[in-house]
């Protein structure tokens, strides 16, 4: 095998070198010319090819994501900002938290299964990186049409795919947002988030400080797995000419990955370790890049060190690979042995292959043979900026002209016809049961989990003597950002936030996953734009910082691009997860009232989307003081003992919601639509700022005295009511959820609608 | 009362197991595959996860670990020993209990929670309920399915083996609805659901799988 | 009647961590001088009649987009006719 050195390279000036291929564009390459004095070596070449992509330089979305930061509001509650694996936030009482947003998007439709299983392995390294012990999972996920063909060979993948290698790994599922669209059918979105905690001085950080330090590789054995795979299944378009043109896939070994997360917690715990990074995207080039980058500046690389499960790879295969479960740790010389100790217990193989240089430079040699000399910056951190032009799209006025008013989308009017509806939509694939899927994942493991699917949020105990826990919620409703993206961004950042609210929980930070289509489309980078400005003004309105996040451009077939999906995470604290709300109401006399107020705002809901397939008008406005208002109730009424139970108003509106909450408890409710609202907007309006509480009475006073003195609208709309099966002409016992003298509906009918759906689709 | 929970690699419940131990007033002690060396417990319980990675078999390569050594010549001699999920077919790989856990009948990993009955209390692990008393606690597993050919089903019927069915809905479908057995002396037990995981009104759907672990307690106080 | 035998095993290239995992215990229940072990699926089809090259076809089919997991697996497929 001829090895391609720094030496040749010199001597070699004009070789040509396939830069194109490996995605660089004509200036990136003299760029790399610029910066070395002299061509690059094909290893060389294959690392900036790399860590320059769309994926790993952040090079099209840099631009705009800095507002996070300058727009970033006062706060305390952050111990590690941007630009980290992960943000870290005090949550009190000694602990901190670390939460992160990643895509899986490409890979999860070239391989369902192991695409969405090292979805989850690669955010997992990234949560234990920074020194936390995982603690729970969720997946937000976005298909195509419930009832295309490719929908049921891709989701089903992706669910035991998730399953298969969270399950194994032992981390509970606690949520996440399953939704269809059409412009997903080809271009699935499957984010992973994962959430750990850590004492405040267990934080760690990826960097390679101190000279004489030793750089440890270890967890599974370098293969094949995706080589390229960060440039080519993240950027630009895959083409699927047939399977013998596939990209190379990463199989995730979900064992591996958790003798990975006990020996690398011990070995952190036990203080061995000086600086850590995971191997995802770009593997041992990012790693020791990164490492090199964030620390003293040098490293030097014994690249044929390497433990390799193949062992034909080439020097720019192995820099290049994303086998799975690795790790890369920087170890003072007199902790080697005992690092090693505790990685051999734990029956995983590990290799010093490198140590830390006052150098200034990243340098790797192959078998005495130098084939990487560069400046690590230049890989890691400085690779090309671009200010992609962005404009309007010309379709955006006429998209948010075509409102659905009662005089284009035919509305329900009767009490038969709004009967109907509301059985159709608790059916409708978005709003469905999700349990068949969450069933398939393992939601009690730890033993710590308080809440999970379908409450609003999920919540996991930290502390089990203090009962101090966090609570998480993802959301995006990607139809109101393509209405409108800077709006639509705000409306996911209140929606979660009311989540979280809704739970007990008071929000302290944000994390997202930015799915986009093409950045070199103007339209598309027009709506990035206005979604990271609106999700950034947001942040700073609700004084939550950005703590972190990802961006997943080329999600697109064609000219058609997805819906602009800026997925929003908001993290909450509770002091006490023994307060914590939720959803189900609890017994016979405890009164529902809706909070907010309700206009006719239908424009990318869910009743226009399911019933009739219309997409247009502006979407819901949205009032973030109003929102922090609501939420500063919903968290006092958990704190003071007011409320029984909570549960935000979003997709589907108040019917969905009411029959959710009854669903749960399994027991039924009286409910009055009020006289000033015409029934159809009170049930199916999906205006923003609302949510529905359920209060004793002997609260009641106390409650509705609050919402007067903080100026919030609360009115009442039902009472919790198991008997009025005989009433309502059923046999005593029946559950049945009744509206004034207009329909009933009984529990049983309402779970065979709500449930039915996807097991009919995809089991 | 100290009660050893065995560590495998790829062992998810150990912590869960160890804390429904101390929450039944036992002392609960770390025991790692690795050793040949039960610490002087009074009763093992073998957690939940997928040691090995459920990889060739589920339990297959654990049996062979040097603690499962000592667990076997103690179960023998009459230690207290409850393999949960993953434990539970430890268990049969063993040959400590007859019969194997293959893939459920619809394929699909599931996590439910599951109504049970149990059939015997004259273990050491279920003396605590009485007998017929129908309980809920979670079940989470992708081979729970329980098979035996029939002579060993009518042999386990017939001695009261059966320590709980499941009730309502069969998760697995598992020959006869069978949720958990026990050796003839009654010192070991083997359970596809997680009584673990039900000990704590905040976590769990129910407290009821308590009582498993206050039954061991039992049986050492009596004996 | 025939007897149709597919082997399907991951692509050589690919991680398999099952043959991994047994790898591992037989080294430690003191099997040496094992240096690799993979793990993989065998399927037994029985067809009527001969196998015509129309049948023969269709049979690869079969394997190479149902029995395997073309992205990452391979198969080899053998007749045994008359049995």
């Amino acid at each position: 095998m001829s090895i391609d050195t720094v030496s040749k390279a010199e001597e070699t000036p004009d070789q040509a070198q396939p830069f194109a291929e490996l995605g660089l564009k004509p200036d990136e390459y003299e760029r790399i010319r610029e910066i070395l004095g002299r061509r690059p070596t094909s290893s060389e070449l294959a690392m900036y090819s790399v860590m320059w992509s769309e994926h790993c330089s952040y090079k099209s979305s840099k631009v705009h994501l800095k507002q996070f930061g300058d727009k970033k509001p006062e706060t305390d509650k952050l111990l590690v900002g941007i630009g980290e694996n992960a943000g870290v936030v005090d949550i009190g009482e000694g602990w901190a938290v670390t939460f992160k947003v990643e895509s899986h998007n490409h890979p999860s439709y070239v391989e369902p299964y192991q695409g969405a299983a090292t979805g989850v392995g690669g955010i997992v390294r990234d949560i234990i990186s920074m020194g936390a012990r995982p603690l729970a999972v969720m997946d937000p996920l976005r298909f195509g049409p419930a009832d295309a063909a490719d929908t049921r060979r891709v989701l089903p993948g992706v669910v035991s795919g998730i399953g298969g290698y969270g399950n194994c790994l032992g981390l509970p599922n606690i949520g996440g947002e399953i939704v269809f669209d059409d412009t997903y059918l080809g271009n699935p979105l499957v984010n992973a988030l994962c959430v750990g905690a850590m004492r405040h001085d267990e934080i760690h950080l990826a960097s390679a400080k101190g000279v004489g330090n030793l750089v440890v590789l270890y967890g599974a054995r370098t293969g094949g797995d995706g080589i390229g795979g960060v440039s080519v299944l993240a950027s630009e378009t895959f083409d699927a000419d047939g399977p013998a043109k596939r990209p190379s896939v990463q199989v995730g070994d979900p064992f591996m990955e958790k003798l990975l997360i006990e020996a690398t917690l011990e070995v952190l715990h036990a203080g061995l370790v000086e600086g850590i990074q995971d191997l995802g995207g770009a593997g041992i080039s990012c790693a020791t890049s990164e490492l090199a980058s964030n620390g003293d500046g040098g490293m030097h690389v014994w690249l044929d060190r390497v433990l390799l499960r193949d062992a034909t790879l080439s020097p720019e295969e192995i820099l290049m690979s994303e086998s799975q479960e690795r790790m890369c740790a920087v170890v003072a010389p007199e902790n080697v042995d005992a690092f090693m100790a505790i990685i051999k217990k734990w029956d995983v193989e590990a290799v010093v292959i490198g140590e830390v240089t006052d150098s200034g430079h990243l340098t790797v040699d192959w078998h005495g043979e130098r084939i990487v000399d560069v400046p690590p910056r230049t890989v890691a951190h400085e690779g090309p900026i671009y200010e992609r032009p962005y404009a309007r799209p010309s379709w955006q006025d006429a998209l948010q002209a075509d409102a659905p008013t009662a005089d284009r989308l035919a509305r329900p009017t009767t009490a038969d016809d709004i009967r109907a509806t509301v059985l159709n939509m608790i059916g409708a694939p978005n709003l469905a049961s999700k349990a068949w899927i969450t069933d398939q994942y393992d939601r009690y493991v730890l033993g710590n989990t308080v809440l999970s699917q379908p409450e609003d949020v999920g919540m996991v105990r930290i502390d089990e003597e203090s009962g101090l826990g966090v609570a998480i919620s993802t959301d995006c409703n990607g139809r109101f950002t393509k209405l409108d993206p800077y709006t639509g961004t705000q409306l996911a950042l209140a929606e979660s936030y009311r989540n979280v609210c809704a739970s007990g929980a008071i929000p302290l930070a944000v994390t997202n996953c930015l799915n986009f289509g093409s950045p070199e489309d103007p339209d598309v980078m027009w709506q990035f734009a206005e979604a990271t400005r609106g999700l950034a003004d947001g942040c700073l309105q609700l004084g939550i910082p950005v703590t972190g996040g990802n961006v997943s451009f080329y999600n697109q077939t064609g000219d058609t691009a997805i819906l602009p999906t800026p997925v929003v995470g908001v993290l909450g604290v509770i002091d006490d997860v023994d307060r914590r709300t939720p959803i189900a109401w609890n017994e016979d006399g405890e009164l529902i009232y809706i909070l907010g107020d309700t206009n006719d705002e239908f424009a990318g809901g869910e009743w226009a989307n399911h019933v009739h397939k219309h997409l247009g008008g502006m979407p819901p406005k949205v009032d973030l003081e109003r929102e922090r208002l609501l939420g500063e109730v919903l968290v006092a009424g958990s704190r003071d003992g007011m409320l029984s139970a909570a549960h935000d108003v979003s997709d589907g509106g108040i019917a969905q919601v009411l029959v959710e909450m009854a669903l749960h408890a399994g027991s039924g409710a009286r409910c009055w639509i009020p006289d000033n609202i015409d029934p159809f907007t009170f049930l199916f309006s999906e205006s923003a700022g609302r949510a529905v509480v359920v209060v004793a009475r002997t609260e009641e006073l106390r409650f509705t005295e609050m919402c007067a003195a903080r100026q919030l609208p609360a009115q009442r709309v039902g009472v919790v009511d198991s008997g009025l099966g005989p009433d309502a002409g059923y046999p005593a016992g029946t559950q049945v959820l009744q509206f004034n003298d207009w329909f009933t509906l009984t529990l049983d009918e309402l779970h065979e609608a709500h449930t039915k759906t996807l097991p009919a689709l995809f089991a | 009362m100290r009660i050893g929970v065995v560590t495998f690699p790829g062992s998810l419940d150990d912590r869960d197991a160890a804390r429904a131990v101390r929450l039944a007033g036992g002392e609960a002690v770390a025991l790692w595959h690795g050793d040949a060396d039960l610490k002087k417990v009074d009763a093992v319980i073998l957690p939940g996860g997928f040691s090995y990675g459920d990889y060739l078999r589920c339990g297959a390569i654990s049996r062979f670990a040097p603690v499962m050594a000592e667990v076997v010549a103690a179960a023998n001699g009459g230690l207290p020993v409850l393999g949960i999920c993953n434990g539970f077919q430890i268990l049969c790989e063993s040959h400590l209990l007859p019969g194997a856990l293959t893939r459920n009948e619809h394929m699909h990993f599931i996590c439910r929670d599951q109504k049970l009955r149990i059939e015997d209390n004259t273990s050491a692990w279920t003396n605590s309920y009485d007998a017929g008393q129908e309980i809920v606690v979670p079940l989470k597993n992708g081979e729970g399915c329980f098979v035996a050919d029939t002579a060993v089903l009518d042999e386990l019927e017939g001695e009261s083996r059966v320590i709980a069915r499941y009730l309502d809905v069969n998760p697995n479908g598992s020959l006869r609805d069978i949720a958990g057995i026990r050796n003839k002396r009654g010192n070991v037990v083997g359970l596809m659901p997680h009584p673990e995981h039900a000990v704590e009104e905040l976590t769990g759907p129910t407290i009821d799988g308590l009582g498993f672990f206050t039954s061991v307690l039992n049986s050492m106080v009596n004996s | 009647m025939a007897r149709v035998v597919v082997d399907v095993m991951l692509k050589p290239e690919i991680l398999d961590p099952q043959g991994r995992a047994v790898q591992g215990a037989l080294g430690r229940l003191g099997f040496t001088g094992v240096t690799d072990v993979r793990q993989g699926k065998q399927f037994v089809i029985e067809v009527e009649g001969e196998i015509t090259d129309e049948r023969r076809e269709q049979l690869h089919v079969i394997a190479g987009e149902l029995l395997c997991n073309p992205v990452i697996e391979d198969f080899i497929l053998i007749v045994e006719e008359d049995q």
